[in-house]
């Protein structure tokens, strides 16, 4: 289909090691997926290859049909927005300035930002509930507080497809579920989110389709309720999980490690 | 690294409006006049007999061109090897690059090639900052990030530095190692016109280069996969890093040796004023490198002009106590 974000078959080698085997994904615009696994069972080379930052050896990875290699890197970036898990900022920039680096991909050498730019960059800082500390120093923030200006940069990208790497670790609940809340309406705009998560009840809750990987491949693929169940978390984790319904919302709750 | 950039951070408040560049342009410009009419000559505006005219022109234009250029070169390549390694202690001569000039002048010398010619000692540095440009390049690889850029760098310099003392040690008669040693101290004195149209044309060219690298460092703010991301080309900003400060930096030393402390002090200390911006430190660096320079370039002129303190010994005079003046700010606002 024409606006998809598409992977095929891809295999992935680091330093000679084998991290991801054929493994395929297709989002669509309306889309939040939850990319969820173990440690080390290959999330964040699987979304760093839907970004584009990675080559896969094996498979391919198109946006629309073409290959992401076939594309530059500015046009990528005017369509993928990659938030990495690593949080470090290696200058103290001002939120302000550090939010506007995400209209970099739009901007010619030469102009001031549009418009356009600085609607997107407050639109961001809006979302994200970052507006008041626009002129602080990065470094001043706490953890939860940069987490959020970060993914306000992404954001300010306008993206059409959000990869984002764990972007709720270290956030307080009720900014975790700020940070979904604004997943959705990407959503309803027919924009889509791909998102690493270790938080099963915000998968549950929030994604539409999980694909749920082990070892570097893929185990399962489907609705939070048919991937989200004891079997499968024992299988992919390791741990006895409990998955209930409360309030009409599902909740998974991880018991104890199996032996 | 970071904390220790942010425990240097500028509290005094000084916002973007603050017109830092116009601020150091105009003193850049000053230095350069002022370079132009001071000297242990006397001799100032308006001149008039044909020798007056001959110093200016001759003797204290070039000199002040030179000096505007090489500190401007070594501002601006120290500006963007900070941001390209995200380390506030990156400096022009990480690469490799000052000790390939040294080492190809040095064997102008050597070879007594110098002395037959004059260009040949410039031309010797520039032959020695290219091949140290490519061979860094090479050792690098072709996918490769930072980390190994400065390991072959250091590589580079370790051998450059090796060589340039065995000529030292070598060298054929006492003479030939005075001067050697002399221009390995850095120094304007006595560069001509000749000099300028050999050195201007490169320097200018690398620091064209280095300028286009200002967003690709900005957005290395965010690392480098965000920064890719953000639409950097990661082995093009690399190659036009490396091509860059082998033109600027290799005909600076190429032409007046090695002057340290300028591309690692005037970043660091323009930093907080331009909100600690990889782009904005650009320019900003650029003019700051060349009004330090020819500062240092006057004051010898003025106070020791007989001696033979040389303009690389200054800069460092200069720079070393800044570094102790920083650990003990560092010490006071990160201590207890």
């Amino acid at each position: 289909m024409m606006d998809r974000l598409e992977a095929k078959g891809v295999g992935v080698w680091l330093g000679g090691r084998r991290v991801l085997t054929d493994v395929s994904l297709t989002v669509a615009p309306g889309e939040i997926v939850a990319v969820i696994g173990a440690n080390g069972a290959g999330k964040s080379t699987l979304l760093k290859a839907m970004a584009g930052l990675i080559a896969p050896g094996a498979g391919v990875v198109t946006i629309g049909g073409n290959p992401l290699a076939d594309l530059d890197r500015r046009a990528l970036g005017q369509k993928i927005a990659y938030l990495p898990q690593d949080r470090t900022v290696h200058w103290p920039l001002t939120v302000g300035r550090l939010v506007a680096l995400g209209r970099l991909p739009f901007r010619t050498r030469i102009a001031g930002p549009s418009a356009d730019d600085r609607d997107a960059v407050a639109d961001a800082m809006a979302a994200m509930d970052v507006t008041g500390f626009a002129d602080r120093s990065v470094t001043e923030l706490s953890g939860g507080e940069r987490a959020r200006v970060l993914l306000a940069r992404a954001l300010a990208q306008r993206p059409r497809f959000l990869v984002a790497d764990e972007p709720t670790t270290g956030l307080d609940p009720a900014h975790g579920l700020t940070l979904f809340a604004q997943f959705v309406r990407m959503a309803a705009l027919q924009r889509a989110v791909i998102v690493a998560l270790h938080d099963l009840s915000l998968a549950a809750r929030y994604c539409h389709r999980v694909l749920l990987l082990k070892d570097g491949a893929a185990l399962a693929e489907g609705t939070p309720r048919d991937v989200l169940t004891p079997e499968w978390l024992a299988q992919a984790y390791g741990v006895r999980a409990t998955v209930a319904q409360i309030d009409g919302r599902t909740v998974v709750l991880p018991i104890e490690p199996l032996p | 690294m970071t904390d220790v950039v942010a425990g240097a951070r500028d509290r005094g408040g000084v916002g973007p409006a603050f017109p830092v560049l116009g601020v150091l342009a105009t003193t850049a410009g000053l230095a350069f006049l002022a370079s132009i009419l001071v000297g242990p000559s006397g001799i100032g505006l308006p001149y008039g007999t044909d020798a007056a005219r001959m110093i200016l022109v001759e003797i204290r234009l070039p000199r002040a061109i030179l000096g505007a250029l090489i500190g401007g070169a070594l501002g601006l390549s120290g500006a963007v090897l900070q941001g390209y390694l995200r380390n506030p202690l990156a400096e022009p001569g990480l690469l490799g690059i000052s000790g390939g000039a040294s080492l190809g002048a040095v064997i102008a010398i050597h070879s007594g090639a110098a002395a037959a010619f004059a260009i040949a000692l410039p031309a010797g540095g520039l032959i020695g900052a290219g091949v140290a440009a490519i061979t860094v390049m090479l050792l690098a690889g072709e996918r490769s990030g930072p980390l190994t850029l400065i390991l072959a760098g250091v590589a580079i310099s370790s051998i450059a530095g090796a060589l340039t003392t065995l000529a030292l040690n070598l060298s054929p008669n006492p003479f030939a190692s005075v001067e050697m040693l002399f221009w390995l101290l850095g120094s304007l004195t006595d560069r001509s016109l000749l000099h300028v149209w050999l050195a201007a044309p490169l320097i200018i060219l690398g620091a064209g280069l280095l300028l286009t690298t200002g967003r690709a460092l900005d957005a290395l703010t965010l690392g480098e996969e965000a920064a890719q991301n953000l639409g950097v080309d990661l082995k093009g900003l690399r190659a036009r890093i490396v091509a860059g400060t082998a033109l600027a930096v290799g005909a600076a030393t190429a032409v007046a040796g090695t002057i340290g402390f300028v591309g690692l002090v005037v970043p660091h200390l323009l930093r907080p004023l331009v909100g600690h911006e990889p782009r904005r430190l650009l320019p900003a660096s650029a003019f700051g490198g060349a009004a330090l320079v020819l500062a240092a370039d006057m004051t010898l002129r003025l106070f020791a002009p007989l001696s033979e303190v040389r303009l690389g010994v200054v800069t460092a005079l200069i720079g070393a106590p800044f570094f102790l003046w920083l650990v003990i700010k560092t010490r006071r606002e990160l201590g207890p």
